[in-house]
């Protein structure tokens, strides 16, 4: 469907003069960089001036320069045909993809553009994607793109962005030099003079020209004796009173081209003038000032003579404007009000715009961690929470993707704080990972503060920028709407993003009061695990790690007794282990079985009081690291009555 | 001004036809009126007494259309030759950014030529230009008029033309002349532009 290049058609053979020696030097630069110095490049001129040749011309000299660039030459005609053909078979996306990977396009005759619509929007359409990724476009027609009637406003200043050159008649000289040229291509040899004659004639185009030489030729060849000067005349049919009549004809045509030969001359100047490296510069100011960049930099380039290295500023600058855009976005994720800061649109002032972005960054404190004394290592795994723990390790390998969200319910004691810090900890490890984790009583705590203190977006940055959110007792958002709404948008983020959310809950989600149904479906979304009563093997564990801790010496049957205790959860077993070693502790006697066994089983009533009534969930984890747990730090209620007086008072 | 404008792409020249009452300015200003393309210019404002003298200024634009991807404009202004209107004069010459000065060939002007030439001088000084870096081309006006009444180009070059600016005979009637002028002048307002001189 595209017309190869004819071999003939080079920048070799064609002839420059002064009418065209801007169009041609345009095609050579554009030939030699396609798509860097005048995109698009639209040659105009009348019919039989040398454009399908230079078109050619500019092909066949990028293809020689790099090999492996992909070049098309059509007339707008074959554009079109292939352009219905494309439709009709219903590849019109085959086709748009096949134009799309050309690396130097070349349209003959787009005049023809006239009231095709659909063509227009198609070319206008291929033309921003070339442009955009940098490929060369050049055009040509036998008028300039405004003058092309009913051609759409878009495409009359797309053909016009880039470079727009005519190519003039050829004067005397140029087309002496043609006739010289072709007659030595076809090998005649005419008598001094002829080709002058000829050239003297007024033709209005090059291939005129070409059929007079024929003619020449032809007859040159019948005819054994060479053709001179007036015999050419004669043959041709030129006036013989020529000199006279060109007199009469050059006078006549300087008067109306005198106005043309300005405008070329204003060409050239302007040509001269705008120089590569100003075009270069302008072209980005008008870049980055239309993303919103101050410019005055470049501009104050424009100002000097000549700079002492253009490319270089322009790439300095477009360095610092991309530095402005990490600020930018680094910010904008701590402080989108931050963001839009002026000095984030100005590369002069890159300095400002870093400090600025250090004090949004120490502002932002990272959202609270998982607390550190909570391990992995130091969770006793058996049985009974051995389905818990290998999805907690699932998670832990493939964040976000398996189980997103995952809720631990069991009931209070049983560790799911612990699972859920220990979880947190390990997904803290991964890099590039901000893990948030805490109480949701913590969680909205903070987020109380910040609506107080009309910071919420800097609250929300906070924990948008965590690539994992682990909340502690999510049952406690329950009747907490702002709580609820916020935490229903993270959840949205946080799984569009496939970032892991983990939870804990007393029971399963859709028992819980008080929680919007969008929340407690998204609740049961990913995985619901239970962690039940621990087992013997986890007691056991416990217990020999908690006296371990103790410095108690290991004796086996204190541990067996231990473990074999009717406990519900980790924390009331560790509660009898306290009692014992507190009763030793008091008496002043090594911890044993005996011990143990005279404390919980024949303890006074006040005594076993203490061991029930746990009213909180319990531990309560610092991002610092500690541990504080509520039944730790008030063993002693003392007697109810003595409050209440206490209280009355 | 702004002569060229890199961000919309436009170029615009200023150029103003200065020199003594009756030399030809306007004269020139219709000539090239004559051969603009109809599309390419705009309207000729002219305000002229009955008698035919520049009253106030002619103004001329041309559009050269897209040229190395600017929009091209030439704004051509004469001003009113006669002495008396020097406000006018200096109204117009602001923001120019070249000066066609048309002196009368005619060896009995020159003393108004010379005068007007200091008029130029002085009126640029009070909008705080320095002639010398004004563009600048001149015109030596009527050369078609019997050789006795006028002076030649190499005489008139010797009483004008100090700074050794480009001078140019014409017949601004015939259009003899008027083009070069004008071409020289572009050329030297846009050779401006390339030493960066974007005023």
């Amino acid at each position: 469907m595209t017309t190869s290049l004819n071999p003939k058609f080079t920048f070799d053979t064609f002839v420059v003069g002064a009418a065209n020696r801007l169009a041609v030097t345009a095609a050579r630069t554009v030939a030699e960089s396609p798509g860097s110095a005048y995109n698009p490049l639209f040659i105009y001129s009348g019919s039989g001036l040398g454009k399908t040749h230079l078109l050619m011309a500019i092909g066949a000299a990028a293809k020689k320069l790099a090999s492996d660039l992909n070049v098309e030459y059509l007339t707008l005609d074959e554009y079109v045909e292939a352009f219905h053909a494309a439709i009709a078979a219903g590849q019109g996306d085959a086709f748009r993809r096949r134009f799309q990977t050309v690396d130097v396009l070349l349209i003959d005759d787009v005049q023809f553009l006239t009231n095709r619509l659909e063509m227009q929007a198609e070319l206008l359409r291929l033309s921003e994607a070339l442009q955009a990724a940098g490929r060369q476009i050049v055009l040509t027609s036998d008028r300039t793109p405004v003058d092309i009637e009913n051609l759409d406003e878009r495409l009359i200043s797309r053909f016009s962005g880039g470079l727009v050159v005519d190519i003039g008649a050829p004067d005397y000289e140029t087309r002496v030099a043609i006739l010289r040229r072709k007659a030595e291509e076809r090998g005649a040899e005419f008598q001094p003079g002829v080709l002058e004659t000829v050239a003297a004639a007024s033709f209005a185009n090059v291939r005129e020209l070409m059929g007079v030489l024929n003619r020449l030729v032809a007859y040159q060849a019948v005819n054994d004796s060479p053709l001179n000067a007036e015999g050419a005349k004669q043959l041709l049919g030129i006036e013989t009173r020529a000199s006279g009549g060109h007199a009469a004809v050059a006078s006549e045509r300087t008067s109306p081209d005198e106005f043309a030969a300005f405008l070329t001359d204003v060409t050239t100047t302007v040509g001269k003038a705008v120089e590569a490296w100003r075009a270069r510069i302008a072209e980005a100011i008008l870049r980055w000032e239309g993303e919103g960049y101050r410019t005055r930099r470049l501009e104050a380039l424009l100002e000097q003579e000549t700079p002492i290295a253009p490319d270089e500023e322009i790439a300095a600058f477009a360095h610092d404007v991309e530095r402005l855009r990490v600020l930018e976005a680094e910010v904008s994720q701590f402080d989108p009000q931050a963001a839009g800061q002026s000095v984030f649109r100005d590369p002069e002032r890159l300095a400002e715009a870093e400090e600025a972005a250090t004090r949004v960054r120490a502002g932002a404190a990272p959202p609270p961690a998982p607390s550190a004394a909570l391990p992995f290592s130091l969770f006793a795994v058996g049985s009974s929470n051995q389905l818990a723990v290998n999805v907690a390790r699932e998670v832990i390998e493939e964040p976000g993707r398996r189980y997103n969200p995952l809720v631990f319910i069991g009931k209070s004691g049983v560790g799911k704080s612990h699972l859920l810090n220990a979880l947190g900890l390990e997904l803290a490890r991964q890099p590039g990972a901000v893990v948030a984790c805490l109480s949701t009583q913590a969680f909205i705590d903070e987020l109380i503060t910040a609506l107080d203190g009309n910071r919420m977006e800097w609250w929300r940055a906070r924990y948008r920028r965590a690539t994992a959110l682990l909340l502690d007792d999510i049952h406690l958002i329950s009747g907490k709407d702002r709580t609820q709404e916020e935490l229903f948008n993270l959840f949205n983020l946080f799984q569009d993003l496939e970032r892991q959310l983990v939870f804990t809950a007393p029971a399963h989600p859709k028992t819980l009061q008080g929680i919007e149904q969008r929340i407690s479906s998204r609740l049961e979304g990913g995985l619901v695990v239970e962690l039940p009563e621990p087992d013997r093997e986890v007691r056991r564990v416990v217990v020999q790690r908690a006296l371990g801790a103790q410095d108690v010496p290991d004796d086996p049957a204190l541990i067996d007794y231990l473990a074999d205790r009717p406990a519900d959860s980790v924390r009331s077993l560790i509660g009898l282990l306290q009692r014992v070693v507190g009763a030793a502790a008091a008496q002043d006697v090594p911890v044993s079985a005996g011990l143990a066994r005279e404390v919980l089983e024949g303890g006074t009533a006040a005594e076993r009081r203490r061991t029930v009534g746990f009213r909180t969930s319990g531990i309560v984890v610092s991002s610092a690291g500690g541990v504080r747990s509520r039944e730790k730090i008030v063993w002693d209620w003392g007697a109810p009555a003595d409050r209440l007086i206490e209280e009355l008072r | 001004m702004s002569l060229v404008n890199f961000t919309t792409r436009e170029i615009t020249c200023k150029i103003v036809y200065y020199g003594p009452g009756r030399s030809g300015k306007t004269t020139n200003l219709h000539y090239i009126y004559g051969r603009v393309p109809e599309s390419r210019r705009g309207r000729m404002v002219s305000l002229a007494t009955q008698t035919d003298r520049t009253l106030f200024f002619d103004f001329l634009p041309i559009d050269l259309g897209q040229i190395s991807g600017f929009t091209t404009r030439f704004q051509l202004y004469t001003v009113p030759g006669q002495v008396y209107y020097n406000a006018t004069r200096r109204l117009v010459l602001q923001g120019a950014d070249g000066v066609v000065f048309v002196a009368d060939s005619q060896a009995r002007q020159l003393d108004e030529n010379l005068e007007s030439l200091q008029n130029l001088q002085a009126n640029l000084l009070d909008l705080s230009i320095d002639i010398r870096t004004m563009p600048l081309s001149l015109q030596y006006n009527k050369q078609d008029l019997p050789r006795e009444l006028i002076l030649q180009p190499v005489e008139l070059d010797d009483a004008l033309n100090f700074r050794n600016v480009p001078s140019f005979p014409a017949d601004a009637l015939h259009g003899n002349g008027v083009f070069e002028t004008l071409k020289s002048i572009t050329e030297l307002v846009l050779r401006r532009l390339a030493q960066g001189a974007a005023v």
